[in-house]
């Protein structure tokens, strides 16, 4: 490798090795150190968000904060230890019935469209629909809440009022459906948050679909099947975990959507309720709505504890959505 | 489509062509109904953003009251422009150089990386903001640079990832050659891996941009907002447009919902145009972008 075996042209900077691999160290060494701060801010976020919400689960029981559905910062007195005020199962309610709604609205529809763009769509507009699904996706979430309050409110009135009427008055069901419905809800949330995760269900179906070999797609389809038939018997069994994954990867990102729901869903803080036509919060609304005019004592920390839960919230959900999803492709690989 | 015929009895036949015609159909509409959704929405916010969008808007800040007409988000367009840029500086060395480490030199820890990347992206960003206001608006208070912090915490972990599969698609055969000429590894990296992936970066560090100007939970824990002026030294409280738009909106007064409506209608316009961009430039590189 000696630099003298080398042209004349070659720039004096490729031919000085010794510099060369100084600079091959510090260069590699930077991005050791990207890396490592990537690893470091995920542990410092856990650890500081523990750090923030201490106080409050040093002053009340820790475990309190998940037997209550009362949230009342007002009661909370700086010296006394008494009940605690910030109970937050509420939210947490809130967070799965509103993120759990999403899924179940989106799912079917995001499986749909994947399956239209993959499967029936002629090969020219394809990657046009998908450009204008995933836009979807790239509508702020402001935009979503503020069009959700003028637009999708007034429309959802009558759905609202409509199942109020009939299946707010079935026996056991009822409770789940039952009125008023003013607008602002867990629904009106649910549909808000379906709208914002179907083009991130669509897309990774869209990917697991793609997958799918195609021998045994022209097979089914050589054997007489229709297309119904060779979906069902070539596409779909394939692509079941795949679903499955999309959806917990859908419904994670709804669990963390704040803005939008925050606008919508009414925002009252002191119980459960049960019906999805209600009014309520999630732990993500209760934090933005609150943060910046927590002054209740042990208010604030208490907010950090809901943060806290999140994390612990998304980071299951999140992590189960990847494992399943990851475990398809390499089924299919 | 199936014109099998075989056996099968024609009532058979029919029952399999009438389910297929039924898919048909349905996946039709559902198609139908998801681009007549994103119609409604960018249509609904068009018309009510151009009652009032205008140079006006463009070039003024709010008024004092926000009952009283007029004004608009100029200060808030700034805001957003400098956190943004803020959170671009900080985030896309991290996130290619996290990307170069976890693909080009896998060395140890890169597994753990690329996971964290993948849970990072999860993670809500109100609790980036909250993150964000624990270790730094605690100590120096509310402030530009605090927004941009969290915007940068948000948009890292989505280059990484796009980072990460564009330097992927690098042929293997462009490193060798280079590696084989007896050039270092890293000036194979800076001066043949990233030129050929640099289209394909653009296009992930542009969707991040696209992704952090739409935010706003982590911006009110992080910038609190300043309505009242233009703010440009970023270790003050700043405004954005996307808390213009969400103050603006949850007033009960129709003078700032115009405001409001002109803001999300800005707002869109910016994300989409960069969406749009990052996706002419992908389309442009020779490695093919996604």
């Amino acid at each position: 490798m000696a630099a003298t075996t080398l042209s004349a042209d070659v720039p004096p900077s490729l031919t000085r090795p010794r510099g060369g691999r100084r600079a091959d160290r510090a260069f590699r060494a930077l991005t050791a150190l990207a890396a490592a701060l990537v690893i470091v801010s995920l542990v410092a976020m856990a650890l500081f968000l523990v750090d923030e919400a201490l106080p409050s689960m040093r002053h009340y029981n820790p475990v309190s904060f998940l037997t209550s559905t009362r949230w009342a910062p007002s009661e909370a007195v700086a010296g006394s230890s008494s009940v605690n005020p910030y109970g937050i199962v509420q939210f947490i309610y809130g967070t799965l019935l509103t993120s759990f709604m999403a899924m179940v609205l989106a799912v079917p529809v995001a499986i749909g469209v994947a399956l239209y763009i993959t499967e029936m769509a002629p090969a020219i507009i394809r990657r046009p629909l998908s450009y204008l699904v995933d836009l979807l996706a790239a509508i702020p979430s402001v935009v979503y809440g503020f069009w959700g309050v003028f637009a999708l409110i007034p429309a959802l009135k009558p759905v609202g009022a409509f199942l109020a009427d009939t299946l707010g008055h079935v026996p056991l069901l009822g409770a789940a459906f039952s009125g008023p419905f003013f607008g602002y809800s867990y629904f009106a949330a649910g549909v808000v948050l379906a709208i914002m995760i179907l083009p991130i269900i669509t897309a990774i179906c869209r990917e697991v679909f793609a997958v799918a070999p195609s021998d045994e797609k022209d097979a089914a389809l050589a054997l007489g099947a229709t297309r119904w038939e060779m979906l069902r018997m070539a596409v779909l069994p394939r692509s079941r975990s795949g679903i499955v994954g999309a959806s917990i990867l859908g419904m994670g990102r709804a669990i963390g959507e704040t803005i939008a729901v925050t606008m919508v869903i009414g925002n009252s803080v002191l119980a459960i309720t049960t019906s999805i036509l209600g009014q309520g919060s999630t732990m993500a609304s209760v934090i933005v709505n609150e943060f910046t005019e927590a002054n209740q004592p042990f208010h604030l920390d208490s907010l950090f504890v809901v943060a806290l839960w999140l994390l612990a919230l998304s980071l299951v959900v999140n992590v189960a959505g990847k494992a399943v999803v990851s475990r398809t492709s390499r089924d299919i690989a | 489509m199936s014109e099998s015929t075989g056996l099968g009895a024609v009532g058979l036949l029919s029952r399999r062509r009438v389910v297929d015609q039924a898919l048909t159909v349905t996946l039709s509409v559902v198609m139908a109904g998801t681009l007549a959704l994103l119609l409604w929405v960018l249509g609904y916010v068009g018309v009510e953003g151009l009652k009032y969008l205008g140079p006006e808007f463009l070039t003024q800040t709010p008024p004092g009251n926000a009952a009283d007409a007029g004004g608009g988000f100029l200060n808030g367009i700034i805001g957003s422009t400098i956190m943004v840029g803020i959170a671009t500086v900080i985030a896309v060395p991290i996130g290619v150089g996290t990307a170069i480490y976890v693909q080009e030199y896998a060395g140890p820890g890169a597994g753990t990386a690329r996971f964290l990347t993948d849970v990072l992206v999860g993670i809500p960003s109100i609790v980036t903001g909250a993150f964000v206001y624990a270790i730094w608006v605690v100590h120096f208070g509310f402030s530009g640079i605090a927004g941009g912090l969290a915007l940068g915490l948000v948009m890292t972990p989505l280059i990484v990832r796009t980072s990460e599969e564009m330097l992927r698609l690098v042929s293997r055969d462009l490193r060798e050659a280079s590696l084989a000429m007896g050039i270092g590894r890293a000036r194979t990296i800076v001066s043949v891996v990233l030129p050929t992936a640099s289209s394909g970066l653009i296009t992930g560090v542009m969707l991040a941009v696209a992704r952090a100007m739409g935010e706003t939970a982590p911006l009110l824990l992080t910038a609190l907002g300043n309505d009242l002026f233009i703010e440009t030294n970023p270790t003050k409280r700043m405004s954005s447009l996307s808390l213009q738009i969400f103050g603006n909106a949850i007033t009960g007064y129709r003078t700032a919902q115009a405001r409001a409506w002109a803001g999300a209608l800005t707002l869109i316009a910016l994300v989409l145009i960069f969406t749009l961009i990052a996706r002419l430039v992908g389309r442009r590189s020779a490695i093919a972008g996604r």
